[in-house]
């Protein structure tokens, strides 16, 4: 191989944007869960005013770590992905460096609407509808830039973490266009296109595919790329990478009646949704061993790599909560488990462990390269690591207790057929797990602090780094 | 769509999922795909950015530090 190297540089700009915003509204979204998480311990901590109540920082919460954090996470390692494995440079830079700056518009909005009480009140898509706007402009501008950049590919093969990523693309974009559809009656105040139940289905339809396709395929999408990466071996499997983006595509869209057991769905509805739950353990579960088997004939290279600790562990989470997802998709569970903080503690293992974790290994891979710099502790990574792991175990598994103890206490009756215990009891008994979970909740958010301040050191004083396109080798 | 029309595309469906996985796990396919499996870690990079050794020196330099 003799071929020059190109003398195209890669945009590495666009990922270092989005890899330190990925960080900063990481430690934003996690700051207010906490503040929240407190306010349940202590009502006192609202401060008695309107903006800082519960029901409008919850919103700002969800939509700070999921689309912000979490969706910062997701436009740099795409791009960076879509790149690096197709030998070619973004598509349209301008159009991408709208979509940076398009997207930190749409969070400063959030950030400013929400408190004030502006909410469509449908649950993770509250932001009122010119923000809609905003937002289907910038998530079409990302599918150019993306598919923009796959067409312009070197090589034939697309890689398995382009599907992913496109996969979540295309769903994200008709899953917000069809959920937002609202009339407008004022500058911030839309009603929903669609009413009563069908209106229940559509937010449920889009909320459980927000977790399919958003908190799910694009992060495993980061997970076929970065594993692989920083263990130094091939996908475990790519014949099962292939089955398992078809077979999540094809099912996960189907799940969302199960957040609506036991209401005015129709009942057909509802067994048809808990059915699809269950078949998702399999590709769910086959991503997972995927994942973790990559590792496999070099395990020792966990004990020494807290970068791999974080990927590795942040699918085993992935396994773990789609094991219980599906489990309390069962009616009969659901019976028990709704409404309670089991769900919280369900999320939370998916968001902290799984969505949070993966994220965090892959901005420790790539925010070196991109600065040209080595980390400048390892030892504060393997800090971190620990820290986090402590926080999630906290948070769930107090949750799970208070959630079951909850889900028992409501159901339980007297011989008489009367309930045994008043709502308020089940309250008081839910006080300390409570502040457990503030606790979890901390101990995140330190971890999250710690890295700040690792990043912080590693790029001070680094210029940025330039890449040349790479040649793909000739097979 | 008719119900009908919901039971023939639910197996249209079913028969192309079943055609993905016979197609995936073909021996025909059975190179190419080693190969897609070895095109993330056939980019090197750390080599492709420049400055790669002022890079290193730096960060020694923070090492010795702590």
């Amino acid at each position: 191989m003799s071929e020059p190297a190109s003398t195209e540089q890669y945009n590495y700009k666009i990922v270092r944007q989005f890899a330190i915003m990925t960080i900063v509204w990481g430690i934003v979204g996690m700051t207010v869960g906490v503040l929240i998480a407190s306010q349940l311990a202590w009502p006192a901590m609202n401060f008695d005013t309107a903006w800082f109540s519960f029901g409008r920082l919850r919103p700002l919460h969800t939509n700070a770590v999921i689309f912000a954090f979490g969706g910062s996470a997701l436009f740099a390692t795409s791009y960076y992905v879509v790149q690096r494995t197709c030998y070619a440079t973004l598509f349209s830079p301008k159009l991408a460096a709208f979509t940076f700056w398009g997207w930190q518009l749409v969070i400063i909005l959030a950030i400013i609407t929400l408190p004030l009480g502006y909410t469509s009140s449908k649950e993770y898509a509250e932001l009122e509808w010119p923000i809609d706007l905003l937002i289907g402009l910038v998530w079409v501008s990302y599918a150019v830039v993306f598919f923009g950049t796959i067409a312009k590919r070197k090589i034939k093969h697309i890689y398995v973490a382009n599907w992913f990523f496109g996969g979540f693309i295309i769903t994200v974009a008709v899953l917000h266009i069809f959920n937002s559809m609202a009339l407008p009656v004022g500058a911030l105040k839309s009603y929903s296109m669609y009413s009563g139940v069908q209106d229940a289905m559509i937010q449920w339809w889009y909320g459980h595919n927000a977790v399919g396709f958003f908190l799910t395929a694009g992060f495993l999408g980061i997970m076929y790329y970065f594993i692989p990466k920083q263990a130094e071996r091939p996908v475990y499997s790519y014949r099962l990478s292939v089955v398992h983006f078809w077979a999540l595509s094809f099912t996960y869209i189907w799940a969302g009646p199960h957040h609506l057991h036991y209401t005015a769905l129709p009942d057909w509805t509802q067994s048809l949704g808990m059915a699809m739950s269950l078949i998702l353990l399999a590709p769910s579960w086959g991503g997972m061993i995927n994942g973790i088997m990559t590792l496999s004939g070099s395990w020792e290279k966990l004990r020494s790599d807290p970068i791999l600790k974080f990927l590795i562990v942040s699918v085993s989470f992935y396994g773990m909560s789609t094991f219980e997802g599906p489990m309390m998709a069962i009616k009969t569970v659901n019976a028990l488990s709704h409404f309670t903080d089991w769900t919280i503690g369900h999320v939370h293992s998916g968001a902290l462990g799984w969505v949070a974790f993966i994220s965090i290994g892959a901005m420790y891979y790539l925010i070196p390269r991109l600065f040209n710099r080595e980390i400048y502790s390892t030892r504060l990574i393997e800090t971190h690591f620990w820290i986090a792991t402590i926080g999630v175990v906290l948070y769930i598994t107090s949750m799970w207790i208070s959630g079951i103890m909850q889900g028992l206490m409501w159901r339980a009756v007297n011989a008489d057929g009367t309930l045994t215990y008043s709502f308020v009891e089940s309250v008081q008994a839910m006080h300390p797990f409570y502040i457990i979970r503030f606790l979890g909740g901390v101990f995140f958010l330190t971890g999250m602090f710690i890295m700040a301040y690792n990043i912080r050191k590693t790029i001070a004083g680094a210029t940025p780094a330039e890449a040349a396109v790479a040649v793909p080798a000739a097979h | 769509m008719s119900s009908l029309g919901h039971s023939i595309w639910t197996i249209v469906v079913f028969i192309t999922f079943i055609g993905i996985v016979l197609w995936a796990f073909s021996s025909r396919r059975k190179k190419d795909f080693d190969e897609a499996a070895r095109l993330a870690l056939d980019d090197d990079d750390i080599a492709t950015t420049t400055d790669k050794a002022a890079g290193k020196a730096a960060n020694n330099k923070h090492n010795t530090e702590e």
